[in-house]
């Protein structure tokens, strides 16, 4: 309980940083601005991402939630005019670096989609496509380390008899299970997911929330959210946002019952956003 | 009823909303009967130039007409093997030189020009060049090709004008269909720390590949018919000739020939190559048509 109140004093040094003191952390923002074409969408964000926790990102539409986290795997940068300024830590190193290398980045931090995209290819093909590209291995290892994937996934006992058929058959929850069990296939340390359920049925959401529970056993998490109760059913540690700022952090628990600031208040209590 | 409304004021209203529902009806019906005649007045035409087709082509369908070559005028027999061959020939090269090239330009388009400008100022370049009269293109080749560069007349520059219009079909195909994959598809596949021209090349590729082979197959139907491009370029043939370095018979070219000569075994010949040429574009659209319907399949 000692690092709760330590939170609560933590705005002066920086929201970000406090809360996820008791766990080293894997990724950390400091001072990070970002710009779409001369637009601020994040401002002066610090935020350590805690190693195999799960860390939710919420606040309205528009907040930089989903910008935030496009700048931890650089994905951003395929689009021309976008910029982002400040420093992002992977493991001592500045990720925004221009040197450090982007393939290296996105094999270690892995990303989900808001929407399901199969590549059109089979179910087999759709994992070890990705695997082939970093590793050279025999097609009994590939397959393995194919049905590794799904199994993490929880996916296997629904497609080990279909492996060969088109990836597009899939219902929506499959495919997002896929997607997951894609970027994990690579064995990347961080997962992003982005909204990875907003496209999904309840059923197919309960079997994504199941399975981030399970998987940050092995993974660093950060998955941005609309839905709070989902960020509070499978969440660490929650960070609210709102209009490109980190307004507050800290344990989940402690950010949905008591939080510190009132606009965090009025959001969770559903008064705005 | 009558006696809960007050028929004074209720009256009117009803009358107009009558009389404009009546209205719309007849209106509906004159450009219902309108639109029926005018694509009546089309398919007529439609049907008229096939049947003469089928009708003028059928007498001279053989198995002559694919064995035996060109005939002098008024000589019985002969058929159109010779000019079959070249343009098959001829489209072949068309094809496998625009093919490529159109693949990588639409893809340098589609996937690396970005917000740049040159990007735009390619894809206006390549409409004009889309829109262009055959016979221009067969001109340039002529000039540059087959006078100054001492090419002469050959199979190969017959290839190389056709080829100048598969190019512009195959560059927008390929633009089009490469930007028709979600952007979604982009992120995911670069996500995974895969190089981008590998994305490209195994992902994206795969997701517009219908769409790629059906533009290649129309380009195909179109430069099979044309016949201006070839007439400075490949010439003609009347013999059979299996060089690509020397001029070279093509259907189009020898229809063109045939056609306008008062010799009834050439009319005859020339009928029969429209019928087959119409037969193969026919072929080639349903092949694309059942390529996009199978691709339409497999995504739902």
């Amino acid at each position: 309980m000692t690092d709760l109140t330590f939170a609560m004093s933590a705005p002066t040094v920086g929201a970000g940083r406090a809360a996820a003191a008791n766990t080293p952390p894997k990724m950390s923002a400091r001072k990070l601005d970002f710009y779409y074409d001369g637009f601020q969408a994040l401002k002066n964000v610090d935020l350590d991402i805690a190693d195999k926790r799960v860390t939710a990102l919420i606040g309205p539409s528009g907040c930089g939630k989903s910008t935030l986290l496009r700048v931890f795997n650089r994905i951003y940068s395929i689009y021309p005019k976008l910029e982002a300024r400040g420093e992002v830590m992977l493991d001592g190193e500045n990720i925004l670096d221009p040197k450090y290398p982007l393939n290296r980045l996105r094999s270690k931090v892995g990303m989900v989609f808001q929407k399901p995209v199969p590549f059109p290819m089979s179910i087999h093909e759709n994992i070890a496509y990705a695997i082939r590209h970093f590793e050279k291995l025999s097609k009994a290892d590939l397959d393995g380390r194919v049905e590794l994937a799904l199994r993490k996934a929880a996916l296997w006992d629904e497609v080990k008899d279909k492996l060969k058929q088109s990836a597009l058959g899939l219902s929506g929850g499959q495919q997002q299970r896929l997607c997951i069990a894609r970027a994990v296939a690579l064995k990347p340390s961080v997962l992003l997911l982005d909204e990875p359920t907003s496209a999904l049925d309840p059923i197919a959401t309960g079997k994504i929330e199941q399975l981030v529970a399970e998987l940050k056993e092995h993974f660093t998490i950060a998955i941005v959210t609309h839905n709070m109760q989902q960020a509070a059913r499978c969440s660490d540690y929650t960070a609210f946002m709102y209009l490109g700022e980190l307004v507050e952090f800290g344990e989940t628990g402690t950010l949905f019952t008591k939080p510190v600031k009132q606009q965090t208040e009025d959001y969770i209590t559903g008064r705005f956003g | 009823m009558t006696a809960v409304t007050p028929p004074a004021a209720a009256k009117p209203v009803v009358d107009v909303a009558e009389r404009l529902y009546r209205r719309r009806t007849l209106v509906n019906r004159i450009a219902l009967v309108m639109s029926c005649m005018a694509a009546l007045f089309g398919l007529v035409f439609l049907t008229w130039i096939l049947w003469t087709t089928i009708a003028k082509g059928m007498a001279g369908i053989n198995w002559a007409l694919f064995t035996q070559i060109t005939p002098p005028p008024m000589d019985a027999g002969g058929g159109l093997a010779n000019a079959l061959f070249g343009s098959l020939i001829m489209c072949l090269l068309a094809i496998l030189i625009g093919t490529p090239l159109g693949i990588a330009a639409g893809t340098w388009l589609a996937e690396y020009s970005g917000a740049r400008k040159i990007g735009t100022v390619i894809r206006f370049v390549n409409d004009i060049l889309l829109s262009a009269p055959s016979i221009v293109l067969g001109l340039f080749v002529y000039t540059l090709f087959v006078a100054q560069m001492g090419g002469g007349f050959s199979a190969f520059a017959g290839g190389l004008a056709l080829a100048f219009i598969v190019l512009p079909v195959v560059v927008r195909t390929t633009d089009e269909m490469l930007r028709l994959v979600p952007s979604q598809m982009r992120e995911a596949a670069l996500s995974l720390g895969i190089p981008q021209w590998k994305v490209i090349v195994q992902v994206l590729y795969r997701g517009a590949s219908a769409g790629i082979v059906t533009g290649v197959i129309l380009a195909l139907a179109r430069i099979s018919g044309e016949t201006a491009p070839l007439l400075f370029t490949a010439f003609g043939n009347q013999y059979w000739s299996t060089d690509i370095g020397a001029p070279m018979a093509s259907v189009p070219v020898v229809m063109y020939q045939f056609a306008g000569s008062p010799y009834e075994n050439w009319q005859t010949l020339a009928w029969a190559g429209a019928l087959v040429l119409t037969t193969f574009v026919l072929l080639l659209s349903l092949a694309a048509r059942a390529i996009i319907l199978r691709n339409k399949i497999s995504h739902d």
